[in-house]
């Protein structure tokens, strides 16, 4: 797994509590898919400062040369043998469903409608 | 008729293998037992047709000749543990009773079509689940007040928080609905709710027990592990859950481990080292006088305590909850409001993403809100390196502390929180706070550890009598020796551990 590469901007130390702005909480908002009420995001803004902030400690610490951990196990995971088997039925899949039209899952239009968000 | 109140699991397999009471009567007493602990809280959907009808099947099957280790054992499973159609009642699948809620309203009413390994397990091993137990959301606390279905109490002081996230888990086998309970530990929250209780509480290995069935929250963090009134039990019950499910790639391919049957040799020789970190002066005084006992009691049977170094032990709050969050942020992606829980009401000319944004609004509370929007902070683009690529790197870093420490002990003791239960709504208005009860337990989940809180003493405060626990750490895939000496403090100690009756 290669992480992507950062940002000059985030190595500035950009993420610092008094740097969180309602903008941003709407944009990580917006990225997170949670719709919030305007109290929220105040509410929200003080809260991600406070931990972000907290969390800031380990950039204080040395970790050039470290290897980030990615396994606990240090095995990483195990590979089963290809083969079918039954996992879940469509019926089991239907039934978890909130909506339902006949066989389909309902889903709002994503193409067509001008949507720009809707069919990534 | 038997009362299955603070029996322990042995007691209950062993007089139904022998035939003296049935599995029946077990279950019959402990659904009793549930609904008079009701202000509790610490349970949730239950379908007692289906718990009767398990009851009867063990039953038969102990007439047939079966010896089940946990033979009508009643147990409770933690409601992020998959429960499928097998427990619920019959012709009525889809109805009340049998959820998999994870303490959210997203799926106050989803029924899952499956039951995860560890529920099989203990099943085919005779146990009978009596209820799905409360929780903080989607295992996102530490203290069960973070669920949609109300808080949890304490049962030895009912103003009080009895820890979490397993928070029903720990409350409803310490009130004596049932000598046995499933929790899941991500962070602590099988052990931390266990010294609140003032029961033994094991996170396994990472990798031990199967997580088929678990509803993630961190995958890379998260285990089931057992929740009992005392060492044996929980070792009775690990030795069933464990070993390698086709279905969890993460499953170690190790075989399931004898646990029990050493429990009671002699101690002398094991060297336990204390963590200089762990004794800190934020520490409560009854945390620091139950770790002096503790570790008195292992010397008096012959174990060598030394001095031992975790040096990045005041970075591992930080580093756990930017990798938890991360983990949360990704896997509770798939709570769309489409493939199943809660679907909000959108206008036909909505966009797919108010869909998702408004089923999500609706149905997640404060705290897991605030950690999606954490994790999907830390893994943005400019923000990755600085704090989750960081935090793996510590996450590498204390891992090598223990393995330094494994040249000079067998196993760790120390404390498992700073404190004993805490007053409900004391921590709620700061994340922080809270996150901080977790200073003790988190390293371990992050080095993928196996840890087993037990209690070793008491804090007196006010008219209040509160358990409180310390934890043995051991090597990985070693529960053996951490059980083993957790054995040796539980015998050493013989604490009287029944909690006031409940008004």
């Amino acid at each position: 797994m290669n992480p992507p590469t950062s940002t000059p901007h985030a190595k500035s130390g950009a993420a610092t509590d008094d740097a969180i702005t309602p903008a941003q909480v709407r944009r990580v908002a917006r990225l997170s898919r949670l719709e919030l009420s305007d109290p929220e995001i105040d509410a929200a803004r003080g809260s991600l400062a406070s931990v972000l902030g907290y969390m800031d400690r380990i950039r204080s610490l040395n970790l050039a040369g470290v290897e980030p951990l990615t396994h606990a196990s240090g095995e990483g995971n195990r590979l089963d043998r290809d083969v079918p088997r039954v996992t879940l039925t469509t019926e089991q899949v239907r039934a978890m469903a909130p909506a339902m039209d006949g066989p389909f899952v309902v889903v709002p239009k994503v193409v067509g409608g001008g949507d720009s968000e809707g069919g990534v | 008729m038997p009362h299955s109140s603070h029996m322990r699991a042995s007691e209950v397999a062993s007089m139904v293998s022998l035939g003296k009471r049935t599995a029946v009567q077990f279950a019959a007493a402990a659904l009793e037992a549930q609904s008079r602990s009701a202000s509790l809280h610490a349970t949730l959907a239950i379908s007692p047709e289906a718990t009767m009808r398990i009851a009867a099947d063990v039953d038969a099957r102990v007439a047939r000749g079966e010896r089940l280790p946990l033979a009508g054992v009643p147990v409770l499973i933690k409601d992020n543990i998959a429960t499928g159609p097998d427990l619920r009642a019959v012709g009525d699948e889809l109805g009340f009773g049998g959820t998999t809620t994870c303490g959210s309203k997203f799926l106050e009413t989803y029924h899952s079509p499956f039951s995860a390994t560890a529920v099989e397990r203990l099943i085919a091993a005779g146990a009978v689940p009596i209820a799905k137990t409360n929780m903080d959301e989607f295992g996102m606390g530490s203290s069960g007040e973070n669920s949609a279905f109300g808080v949890t109490r304490n049962p030895w002081d009912a103003s009080r928080v009895p820890g979490g996230s397993s928070s029903g888990s720990a409350a409803g086998v310490a009130a004596g609905i049932a000598p046995l309970a499933l929790g899941s530990d991500t962070g602590g929250s099988i052990r931390q709710p266990a010294s609140f209780c003032g029961l033994v509480g094991v996170k396994p290995t990472y990798g031990r027990v199967s997580r088929w069935g678990l509803v993630a929250y961190a995958s890379s963090l998260d285990q089931i592990g057992p929740i009992a009134t005392c060492v044996t039990d929980a070792a009775t019950c690990l030795e069933v859950l464990c070993g390698i499910d086709s279905h969890d790639a993460t499953s170690a391919a190790k075989p399931a481990p004898a646990l029990v049957a050493g429990l009671e040799l002699p101690l002398a020789g094991l060297r336990v080292g204390i963590p200089r970190q762990a004794r800190s002066e934020a520490n409560h005084g009854a945390v620091t006088g139950a770790l002096n006992t503790a570790a008195d009691a292992l010397r008096s049977l012959g174990v060598e305590i030394v001095d031992v170094e975790l040096p990045h032990t005041d970075v591992g709050i930080a580093a756990y909850y930017i990798v938890a969050a991360a983990e949360a942020s990704s896997n509770l992606a798939r709570f769309d409001g489409i493939r199943y829980g809660r679907r909000a009401v959108v206008a036909s000319t909505d966009s797919l993403e108010t869909l998702y944004s408004r089923s999500r609004a609706e149905g997640f509370g404060t705290e897991v809100k605030r950690r999606i929007m954490l994790g999907t902070h830390v893994l943005s683009s400019g923000y990755y390196d600085a704090y989750y690529a960081s935090a793996q790197k510590v996450r590498r870093l204390i891992l090598g502390d223990y393995e330094s420490a494994w040249a000079r002990c067998d196993a760790i003791l120390m404390p498992t929180a700073p404190g004993p239960a805490f007053a409900i709504g004391e921590k709620t208005s700061d994340p922080l706070a809270m996150y901080m009860e977790d200073v003790y337990t988190v390293g371990i989940n992050l080095a993928g550890l196996p840890a087993v809180s037990v209690p070793a003493g008491f804090a007196s405060l006010g008219d209040s009598r509160l358990p409180v626990g310390v934890q043995l750490v051991g090597r990985a895939f070693d529960e053996a020796t951490m059980l083993h000496l957790a054995r040796g403090i539980e015998r050493s100690l013989d604490l009287d551990l029944v909690p006031p009756a409940i008004t």
